[in-house]
């Protein structure tokens, strides 16, 4: 994979003709990715709900928080035309509450590895580009996150600061920034050494300039596996802790929430209310994986988990 | 080797030490301590008398060192919000056999159905069966938890009343008591399990698949071997290691129970009970069991980076793996 890139890079004078290269490697994952029948219906799934996530207000015939207050609460669905998937507990319009629960789980999903990512991959380059002193630093930081189990650290959080889309994205960025740092460090200890970097360095680039420019557009393909990958794992922590009542508050709508709240004695009866909230975080953890898993296959051949 | 053993002791010491300084720091500068929830309220005597009895009043570094020569003594102090305000260890001690034994279960039948179903797909690759393993395997690993735990009970919930969130299961380990195998812990462990024997199909089915295409397997063939001592001796104890190191994390999760499982199916185990204590904001609770699992998982990394150098010689002589 890396054999062209190293080839131009090892030639002294000539500047690299990046975009040539890009698009090869890129429209070669490309192909791959689109000959993944798996894949592609992961993109297809994914395509569905950012849609019902991006244009909720649109498609929605109610508003979230609008409570019926005439009908009877957790109405079964297709009893009533206006309300196609019934009521819930409170008497509001189901079918609203579960395309609004998409907006929450997708803003949750993306802003978590965004911000985990971003503090990831700095704390990672400088840790395996200079090593030493700063890495040991880091890496002990690393070692006492890894010590407390994510998920209970997460809920020790939010029981502090308290529940709210805003906490909850916050207290999983905080556990969530150990991976990306991991595999940055390890992507980059193993390109510090190698001839294209001694070569940018023998031309007088600096250390930011071969971070940047040099080792970071190579190791970018298993970072992006890795974020796509960390987007339902993030919408799952959500879900989970929504789930427990410790996530999203009330009344903006949340699928694990739903799920939660429905799962009880009275889910023989009110089926509904569990259901289709479990449908669509199954759908969702579904496509993503798809999708990943895709992608690193498309992106990494040779390390593809089947 | 003890050189390593024991550096890799102490760090787990320092980490486990610096983990519980965070937690207690943050636990400790929260606004709204365990005695100001509920309507009323106390009075500043009596919450002045609480706090002694709890010892809130002293300085935050002496609480820290109490609290640290306590816990290595197993003495987490009193639980703020169980009844009668146990000593947290006794509630320690009576809901961790709940799970433990749910967990044991599930580590049976995991690893067990595990690796004979990875085991059966490397040697039958591509095979229908090979397909419906790796399907159900993804699967396993994908789904939280607690999906997969609701889509049970739609199936079978519903009709055999099996894992009715209303009925509480207790542990039967006692002789006499209803049978072991109930049919009450087949849903919690069938959800349990599905997840981590999902992972050791997986793992086993590459492993065991990269062992038979191995040039030593050749030989052995050539030598005149039968099947069964390639596969005990050649197959089997070559895949071990990178089952090794992926499965055994797996125990210390199986065995402190899963928070979801555990409010679904409303078994009154460690997980269910780390939530109320963590809404009820018991602190001596939450920060016993926060350290308990953290040590659990700390102590189970150890003995896997231990076991991996006594399986695999080649990491022992290149001895400083970083971790």
């Amino acid at each position: 994979m890396n054999e062209p890139l190293m080839s131009t890079n090892a030639a002294p004078v000539t500047v690299i003709d990046k975009p040539l290269v890009h698009r090869s490697l890129w429209s070669d994952a490309l192909r791959r990715f689109r000959r993944n029948r798996l894949a592609m219906l992961g993109v297809a799934i994914l395509f569905l709900l950012l849609f019902m996530a991006v244009f909720a207000d649109v498609l929605a015939p109610y508003d979230f928080d609008r409570v019926f207050f005439t009908r009877r609460a957790s109405t079964l669905p297709f009893t009533f035309p206006e309300h196609p998937l019934g009521l819930d507990g409170s008497s509001r319009d189901y079918l609203t509450r579960l395309i609004y629960g998409a907006r929450t789980s997708m803003f949750v999903g993306i802003a978590v590895p965004t911000i985990a990512f971003l503090i990831g991959i700095p704390l990672g380059a400088i840790s395996g580009y200079w090593g030493g002193r700063v890495d040991f630093l880091i890496q002990r930081v690393v070692d006492v996150m890894t010590a407390v189990p994510p998920l209970l650290f997460t809920i020790f959080l939010l029981s502090v600061m308290g529940s709210g889309v805003g906490n909850v994205i916050f207290a999983l960025a905080i556990t969530s920034w150990i991976e990306p740092t991991r595999l940055a460090r390890a992507q980059f200890l193993t390109y510090r050494d190698r001839e294209f970097v001694t070569a940018a360095r023998a031309l007088a680039a600096g250390d930011w300039r071969i971070i940047l420019l040099h080792i970071l557009p190579n190791a970018i393909s298993p970072l992006l596996v890795a974020f796509t990958l960390a987007i339902p794992l993030a919408i799952f922590a959500e879900a989970g802790l929504s789930f427990l009542g410790i996530g999203i508050t009330e009344p903006t709508p949340s699928w694990g929430k739903m799920v939660g709240s429905g799962i009880g004695s009275s889910i023989r009866v009110y089926y509904h209310l569990a259901m289709f909230p479990t449908i669509l975080v199954a759908l969702t953890m579904l496509g993503f994986s798809f999708v990943g898993d895709g992608l690193q296959e498309a992106l990494d051949p040779s390390r593809s988990t089947r | 080797m003890t050189r390593y053993i024991l550096g890799r002791t102490a760090a787990l010491i320092f980490v486990m030490l610096a983990a519980s300084a965070i937690v207690f720091v943050l636990m400790n500068n929260i606004p709204g301590g365990p005695f100001s929830l509920g309507e009323r309220g106390y009075s500043p005597d009596a919450l002045a008398n609480l706090e002694r009895k709890y010892g809130l009043d002293k300085p935050l570094l002496e609480r820290y060192v109490n609290f640290v020569v306590g816990a290595v003594q197993f003495d987490f102090g009193y639980s703020t919000a169980v009844a009668g305000s146990p000593p947290v260890i006794d509630v320690i001690l009576r809901t961790w056999p709940v799970t433990l034994q749910v967990g044991a279960y599930t580590i049976v039948l995991a690893f067990g159905l595990g690796l004979v179903m990875g085991t059966f797909a490397a040697y039958h690759r591509n095979s229908p069966l090979d397909n419906f393993i790796t399907f159900t395997a993804t699967l396993g690993i994908v789904l939280p938890n607690f999906i997969i735990a609701t889509f049970l009970l739609f199936i079978f919930g519903f009709q055999n009343g099996w894992g009715d969130p209303n009925k509480i299961i207790i542990g039967p380990l006692t002789p006499g008591g209803t049978p072991v195998l109930g049919w009450d812990y087949f849903l919690p462990v069938i959800t349990y399990a599905l997840a981590p024997m999902a992972l050791v199909a997986r793992y086993t089915r590459a492993a065991v698949s990269e062992a038979l295409g191995a040039d030593y397997l050749r030989t052995a063939r050539a030598k005149g071997l039968t099947d069964r001592t390639i596969m005990v001796r050649h197959v089997f104890r070559n895949a071990m290691i990178p089952l090794l190191t992926v499965l055994l994390p797996q125990i210390p999760n199986l065995l402190t129970g899963s928070l979801f499982i555990e409010v679904v199916y409303g078994i009154p185990g460690l997980g269910k009970f780390f939530v109320t204590s963590i809404l009820n904001r018991d602190y001596p609770m939450t920060m016993a069991l926060i350290l308990l699992i953290a040590f659990f998982w700390g102590l189970t990394y150890l003995i896997t980076d231990i076991l991996y150098m006594v399986v695999d010689p080649r990491v022992r002589l290149t001895s400083s793996r970083a971790r």
